[in-house]
């Protein structure tokens, strides 16, 4: 245990060196690539806003399953098979048939090349299931089809909401998946996160739909109330034109009536159907419906051809704005909640940093002279060990940029308190073995050897902890656990190569010397 | 040498009450859950203006109908840390400022807001119980693996025995337990483990140098050789968490808090628990010469 090769000591000085010199590029810019990694900072540490969205993807099974119902009965009227009584009761579709066609229906939701019924075959399950109960048929999604239909709405929502978080410009945003129904959403340096909350937590589904004069309850037609909770109107469901036609959208000042309002332009499609539905329409009044909510219905006076248009509604500049960022980035397939927010403002994320270093800084000084006091010479090589440890650390977290936050702060504090272990074991056991051995050499060689399973034993168990920290805990907790972890490797390595080594270099010089330790 | 083993019987019976009371706190006591496993809100203030107090803040924001509100100062006497359960009304932090800058002026600086709802406040206690559970099974495997069946009954045992005293210390206390407490009980767990498995180390090789000397000696024979490097370790490990606490801030209190509990008890356990569950046991020369056989 107490060789050290030429080539070996070499080898573990440059590795020291190569983390000392990434630890403290933390502290400079430097042009090079490699060299100018930094450790980032959590968002308790650096301020930011962390928001988890949920999907609610009921609206959207519902929606899906209304649609299917005029797939489904123009698709059975071609071969000539009536469907009648379509309801829709909880997420199922429900329908009857006449009893001959019964058996075909079935054999063309179970077929495989079911132009109907989608048929995944690396999941080896249909989009839909349909059960037989009685005189009814009940069609809803089946697992994988919910889960196909949960992951794509997933994946639009994430790019709109990429897109909305975009157009507000905050720096460097963090957008991910979380399971199949939730996007997480990190955003650095933002201490308030109002005007991005309430701008996700808009569908901003745009319709424009003619406003109707039939009577309550009437078919086609649905009681709408405006923006402002001032009035309420009787609304077609007929959509003349939806947010999908929007080109642009830009909010502009009004210089006419002297009120701000959203400009639009429409795609080739849109400008057609919107001249079209204008043309007819004219003295009839057209709701500007937003989620629900009709914005603004002003009376239709002139053909509009052009394919562009204004949106008047009582806008303040501020949600002028807001309306034409959400038009423009698209509509979300499906509402989002926020269901779990963490903010930190930026000064107590420097109030953070700024107790975490000193905390840092007191434990270390505490450790060191303890140490010191305790094993003179030989504390100075355990503590020239912590130190570069605490280096070699740093190092790695720069290496792979690995996210530091308060708790992971901790757990670097708790790796100098814990680091020593390792050393005292050795210096402990070399102690005992002294008692018995007179020759330096032997001691010291036996002392490494007999404490060397006691020292894997103790740091195995403190990594299970942290690697299960890690896979189990979320944001900050990560960070300790990830600290925590690394932090057993830079310890192993700094007592069992250098404190090692200089302690080889010691004895060596000084074998005869009796009550070395 | 210090004898240790004289007092085995008396430490027992007294971890044994420590770990009856732990649980009649758990429950009936209960932990004080924070929001992120109640679920709710969590705003951190400071004020500017150093004439608004707890009380008035908790009865201007008594008025808001937010429910059971708690106010008090958090590390110092400008500033505030409000909590109340989960509410339906998503704009309510942009209400609850509108009202505090109505009521006080413009004197408040929203440090921090959290804000956790039921279902995820849900999850995050399930996968926090299942953390700790998978982690004391995991080193039940690796106690079992490396040594004794006596072995690894004794340190499970003083395992649960810090987690569990832990916990009821802060039921005793009503501190808070959050995300960072999980941490927290892990760390100890591993630490526990760790002490102990030093010690058991030392034991195996006494049974294997002493061959006529009863467990009863042989486990204080241990302890004293390993007693060193035990309280160094403690004390290093002590100093940094103490630094921790005292100047790590407001957030890592509670979780320094814990670690600190742990490692006293930890420590403690390893000496009084893991070793007297070898003695009880009766573990003798040939428990590890079996082995050796095998």
């Amino acid at each position: 245990m107490l060789y050290f090769s030429k080539l070996r000591i070499i080898f573990i000085t440059l590795i020291s060196l190569l983390f000392i010199l990434f630890a403290i590029s933390n502290l400079f810019n430097f042009d090079n690539k490699i060299l100018n990694k930094k450790i980032n900072l959590g968002l308790d540490l650096q301020g930011g806003s962390y928001l988890l969205l949920e999907i609610d993807n009921d609206p959207v099974i519902e929606q899906k399953l209304q649609n299917l119902t005029v797939t489904i009965r123009n698709y059975f009227k071609e071969k000539n098979i009536r469907i009648t009584n379509f309801k829709l009761l909880n997420q199922t579709l429900v329908f009857t048939s006449d009893e001959n066609s019964k058996q075909a229906i079935l054999e063309e939701f179970a077929s495989e090349e079911s132009e109907l019924n989608p048929y995944y075959q690396r999941f080896k399950s249909h989009q839909l299931d349909i059960v037989e109960d009685e005189n009814f048929f009940k069609v809803s999604f089946s697992k994988q089809g919910i889960v196909n239909l949960k992951t794509s709405s997933q994946d639009q929502a994430l790019e709109i909401v990429r897109r909305r978080i975009d157009e507000i410009g905050t720096n460097e945003p963090n957008i991910l998946k979380r399971g199949n129904d939730r996007i997480l959403v990190e955003l650095p340096g933002l201490d308030d996160p109002m005007r991005i909350k309430s701008l996700l937590g808009k569908t901003a589904n745009l319709t424009f739909r003619f406003v109707t004069n039939n009577t309550e309850g009437s078919f086609g037609a649905e009681k709408l109330e405006f923006e402002d909770g001032t009035e309420e109107a009787m609304v077609s469901k007929r959509i003349i034109l939806s947010g999908e036609n929007l080109l642009d959208a830009q909010p502009r000042m009004d210089t006419e009536n002297n009120e701000t309002v959203v400009t639009f332009s429409l795609d080739r499609v849109g400008a057609k159907r919107f001249g079209k539905a204008t043309s007819n329409g004219v003295g009839k009044r057209l709701a500007i419906v937003l989620d629900g909510k009709v914005i603004s219905a002003p009376v239709i006076r002139d053909t509009i051809a052009t394919g562009s248009g204004q949106i008047s509604g009582g806008f303040t500049f501020q949600s002028a704005t807001d309306l034409a960022l959400l038009l423009r980035s698209g509509a979300l397939p499906a509402p989002l909640n926020i269901i779990e927010e963490r903010t930190v403002g930026p000064d107590l994320g420097q109030d953070s940093i700024n107790a975490g270093m000193i905390a840092l800084l007191i434990g270390f000084i505490l450790v060191i002279l303890y140490i010191f006091f305790k094993y003179k010479i030989f504390g100075i090589i355990t503590n020239i060990a912590l130190i570069l440890n605490l280096f070699i650390l740093v190092g790695i977290l720069t290496i792979f940029e690995a996210t530091l936050t308060l708790p992971g702060i901790a757990g670097i504090i708790l790796t100098v308190g814990m680091a020593v272990d390792a050393n005292v074991l050795i210096f402990e056991r070399i102690k005992e073995e002294l008692k018995g051995e007179k020759n330096n050499l032997i001691a010291f060689d036996s002392g490494y050897t007999k404490s060397r399973t006691a020292i894997l034993d103790a740091n195995i168990t403190t990594l299970l902890a942290a690697i299960i920290l890690f896979f189990m805990g979320s944001g900050p907790i990560k960070g300790f656990s990830l600290t925590l972890g690394i932090g057993i490797f830079t310890t192993l390595f700094t007592v069992y190569f250098i404190a090692r080594l200089l302690t080889v270099l010691y004895v060596s010089k000084n074998k005869e010397k009796e009550g070395l330790i | 040498m210090i004898a240790f083993n004289k007092y085995y019987n008396k430490f027992n019976i007294l971890s044994v009450s420590l770990v009856i009371v732990s649980l009649l706190l758990l429950t009936f006591k209960g932990l004080n859950f924070g929001i992120d496993f109640k679920g709710g809100t969590l705003i951190e203030l400071r004020s500017i203006d150093t004439k608004i107090n707890v009380s008035s803040l908790r009865d201007n924001l008594n008025q808001m109908n937010l429910g059971d509100v708690s106010v008090k100062n958090f590390g110092n006497e400008t500033d505030f840390l409000i909590k109340f359960e989960n509410n339906e009304n998503k704009n309510i932090i942009e209400e609850i400022k509108k009202n505090l800058d109505k009521s006080f002026g413009n004197n408040f600086n929203f440090r921090r807001v959290e804000n956790v709802g039921p279902k995820v406040s849900a999850e995050l206690l399930r996968s926090g119980v299942i953390a700790i559970s998978v982690a004391l099974f995991l080193m039940l495997v690796y106690i079992w693996i490396r040594f004794e069946w006596q072995f690894s009954l004794g340190a499970i045992v003083a395992l649960f025995h810090d987690v569990i005293v832990t916990l009821g210390l802060f039921s005793l206390l009503g501190l808070e337990i959050n995300l960072s407490i999980i941490a927290a009980v892990l760390t100890i767990v591993g630490y526990s483990m760790n002490d102990t498995v030093v010690i058991f180390d030392r034991v195996r090789e006494n049974l294997r140098k002493y061959s006529d000397i009863k467990i009863f000696e042989l486990t204080n024979i241990s302890i004293n050789e390993t007693l060193s490097r035990t309280l160094i370790t403690s004390v290093t490990t002590l100093l940094a968490l103490l630094s921790i606490f005292f100047f790590g801030g407001e957030v890592l209190k509670g979780f320094s808090l814990a670690m600190i509990f742990g490692v006293i008890f930890g420590t403690y356990s390893s000496i009084y628990i893991a070793n007297t569950v070898l003695v009880r046991l009766n573990v003798s020369q040939k428990t590890v010469l079996r082995e050796d056989k095998n």
